[in-house]
């Protein structure tokens, strides 16, 4: 069959291609320019496309399959980029992969893959697609420490019953780096992606305050009394239950003090005691892979968070997920409903 | 497979390949006094004579480069200085990067460079470079060169003309087109790539790109690339006197853009007068590079915009100017080449019907 396969120009979808490829499919590769590669590195005058790029377009050549670059600029731009400053801008920690995966690489890859033909789009994320009685079904990756189900939490139904995954069940990362090695794919000993791929230099109050210069303004800091304590940098760079740049207010007669909340509209850092959170989470923009109903389940808060026993209720707004063990949440952030192996759905989680 | 992307690169003509391979048996150096050094001359002179006569210049104003890129930059930095830049708002990067500070002459809605705006630009400044392509390599429509150089020469401003696309397609007649200058291309007259060349009118003073060795009378440094400048005379003399074929081609071409617009395109700057072989087709609603990679896949080989060397398709300046922004995404470029045949242009016509029909149904 034809199958469109997301091309990142990284080992893990080059191999995707290659086994795709080698198993008889009519292979197309495709690599999305997601942004500038030249002003995100401050070079100018550098080409828009990075070496990424390059790396994928030489694996396709190999392969011996068409590659194609699509300009998806303004696109990630608008539906993630932006999306990550104003999160950032209303004291919010996003999450700018799932948005990516969320508008480009499921929402529009997809139907570029119907419309040129293809039957379903191949990644290199690491997860399984399971097909159930009732449809496809999402779930974990053989290998816990690469599983990127957390990030595919709002990949909708009709988008997985489109979608393969064959990186799911592969045991560890060095099987496929063996796999490229085997394809002959000229990426196999490239090194893994780091951080959020349109903040290559690691500092990502540069691009908020390129789209929200209001984020990145100085403010007060205050404690839970609304006394003010101190000044701080800009609401961007705090995060919900941490203590990182608040300075001499980390402190307080001998105990520590943390991020308790962030008040965007004042531009009001606001810290306390650490709290062991909150044992409601609400969540907004949920994604359900089940008939919505009250279920008990394990939840993950954040991408690399232990399955905490909870239970979820729909609500008119989304979810109410109650853990059974209170936690912090940052709003936000994502929350992903698993039982077993199997993704049930998730949603973002609301400012408490 | 079906190739209709003349304008990207044209097929190479078979004289030219003939004339490639001769030259490439000699050994010389055309800078050499020797023997050998003689005998490559020979093919460089006579190679320079023959384009010369091509387009009506003399052998002496003929300056090879490599390419269509260089003899542009060429003529904008060595007959530039000292002058303000103008450039048409739909030239090619060749002429945009080559000028980054010029100022632009605006197009209409079909394309064409608007005459009373640049007669207002000259008067209102000192004196000028013009800079004007003959037929724009996206849509294929023609500026009125000839007017636009008498407007240049009544404002002592100097007028270079893009002719990269236009050349072997349409009859050029450098005296005659009124220009101080044409820039033309091997590869984009069914020469190999890899050499070009700016022709002069008269003998202006033109300080080099690079200096190099002196060669080319001072006007570009390095040895000539023989073999393509060899291939260049050749095809240029091939495509010129295959001149009255265009009549051929434009049948083919009116053909397919007719189908087209039964299919529910809009051919963009038909209006204007044209190159033969240049159709510019948009699909409203449906993105260029879908169709790009949709009618590549079923065999045909047309482009959008101008491909960056990473092969994205990027949007296109030259629809933009002429006020279509929402289209301009939306639009692929078909140019037939000099050996498109009547078959292909039937096959092209049913894969883009089949392809906008499919795509036109999923964008509603």
């Amino acid at each position: 069959m034809r199958i469109l396969v997301a091309m990142s120009g990284g080992v893990d979808s080059s191999v995707v291609a290659g086994l795709m490829a080698e198993a008889g499919h009519d292979v197309i590769g495709v690599t999305l320019q997601l942004y500038d590669h030249g002003a995100a590195v401050g070079r100018k005058g550098a080409c828009c496309a990075g070496q990424d790029i390059y790396d994928a377009g030489s694996v396709a050549d190999r392969l011996g399959i068409p590659h194609y670059v699509i300009d998806a600029e303004a696109r990630f731009r608008a539906a993630v980029m932006q999306d990550f400053a104003d999160s950032y801008a209303a004291g919010q920690t996003p999450v700018p992969c799932v948005r990516c995966n969320q508008s480009v690489k499921f929402g529009d890859l997809i139907a570029l893959a119907s419309d040129l033909g293809a039957e379903a789009m191949a990644t290199g994320h690491y997860v399984r697609r399971v097909d159930g009685a009732q449809g496809a079904e999402l779930h974990r990756a053989v290998d816990e420490a690469r599983d990127q189900s957390w990030f595919l939490f709002a990949t909708t139904q009709q988008q997985l019953g489109r979608s393969l995954f064959p990186l799911g069940g592969m045991p560890n990362k060095d099987a496929v780096r063996v796999e490229a090695a085997r394809l002959g794919l000229p990426v196999a000993r490239k090194p893994d992606s780091q951080d959020i791929c349109f903040v290559p230099s690691g500092s990502y109050a540069e691009v908020v305050a390129k789209f929200r210069p209001d984020a990145v303004q100085p403010g007060e800091i205050v404690d839970e009394a609304g006394t003010v304590i101190g000044t701080h940098e800009g609401v961007a760079r705090y995060t919900v239950g941490q203590a990182k740049r608040l300075g001499a207010a980390a402190q307080h007669e001998g105990t520590r003090r943390v991020v308790v909340g962030l008040d965007a509209a004042r531009r009001r850092v606001v810290v306390g005691a650490p709290t062991a959170g909150s044992p409601v989470v609400k969540l907004r923009e949920v994604n359900w892979l089940v008939t919505p109903a009250a279920f008990d389940c394990h939840v993950k808060l954040r991408a690399r968070d232990t399955l905490r026993p909870a239970r979820v209720v729909p609500t008119a707004e989304g979810a109410e997920v109650h853990l059974a063990v209170p936690a912090l949440a940052a709003p936000g952030q994502a929350c992903v409903f698993y039982q077993g192996d199997r993704v049930l759905g998730g949603g973002f989680i609301c400012a408490a | 497979m079906a190739y209709f992307d003349a304008n990207a690169t044209e097929p190479l003509r078979p004289a030219a390949r003939a004339a490639v391979l001769a030259a490439m048996e000699a050994a010389g150096n055309p800078s050499s006094v020797h023997a050998a050094g003689r005998a490559a001359r020979r093919v460089l002179e006579e190679s320079r004579a023959r384009l010369a006569a091509c387009f009506g210049a003399a052998p002496a104003g003929v300056v090879f480069t490599s390419g269509g890129t260089e003899a542009n930059a060429l003529a904008l930095h060595g007959l530039g200085i000292g002058r303000r830049i103008l450039i048409g708002a739909t030239e090619h990067d060749a002429v945009r990067a080559a000028a980054p500070g010029a100022e632009m002459v605006a197009v209409d809605t079909t394309g064409v460079a608007d005459l009373p705006a640049l007669a207002r630009q000259l008067a209102a400044g000192p004196p000028a470079l013009v800079c004007l392509m003959l037929a724009n390599n996206e849509t294929g429509v023609l500026h009125p060169i000839a007017d636009a150089a008498a407007l240049c020469r009544a404002h002592g401003a100097r007028l270079h003309v893009d002719a990269v696309q236009a050349a072997g397609r349409l009859a050029i007649d450098l005296p005659a087109l009124g220009a101080d200058s044409i820039a033309v291309s091997g590869h984009k007259l069914g020469g190999p790539m890899g050499a070009g060349a700016l022709l002069l009118a008269g003998d202006p003073a033109l300080p080099p790109l690079m200096r190099g060795g002196g060669q080319e009378r001072g006007r570009r440094g390095g040895t000539p690339a023989l073999p393509a400048i060899a291939g260049l005379a050749a095809a240029a003399e091939a495509a010129v006197a295959d001149l009255p074929d265009q009549l051929r081609i434009a049948a083919l071409r009116d053909r397919i853009e007719a189908a087209a617009t039964v299919a529910g395109a809009m051919a963009l700057g038909a209006a204007a007068p044209r190159l033969a072989n240049t159709t510019c087709l948009a699909l409203p609603g449906v993105r260029a590079d879908t169709q790009v990679i949709a009618l590549d896949l079923a065999g045909f080989q047309v482009s959008a915009g101008a491909a960056c060397s990473s092969g994205k398709v990027a949007a296109s300046h030259v629809l933009a100017a002429m006020g279509l922004g929402a289209l301009a995404g939306c639009a692929v470029r078909v140019s037939l080449p000099w050996n498109a045949t009547a078959e292909d242009a039937d096959r092209l016509d049913a894969a883009y019907l089949e392809m906008a029909g499919r795509l036109l149904r999923r964008a509603a």
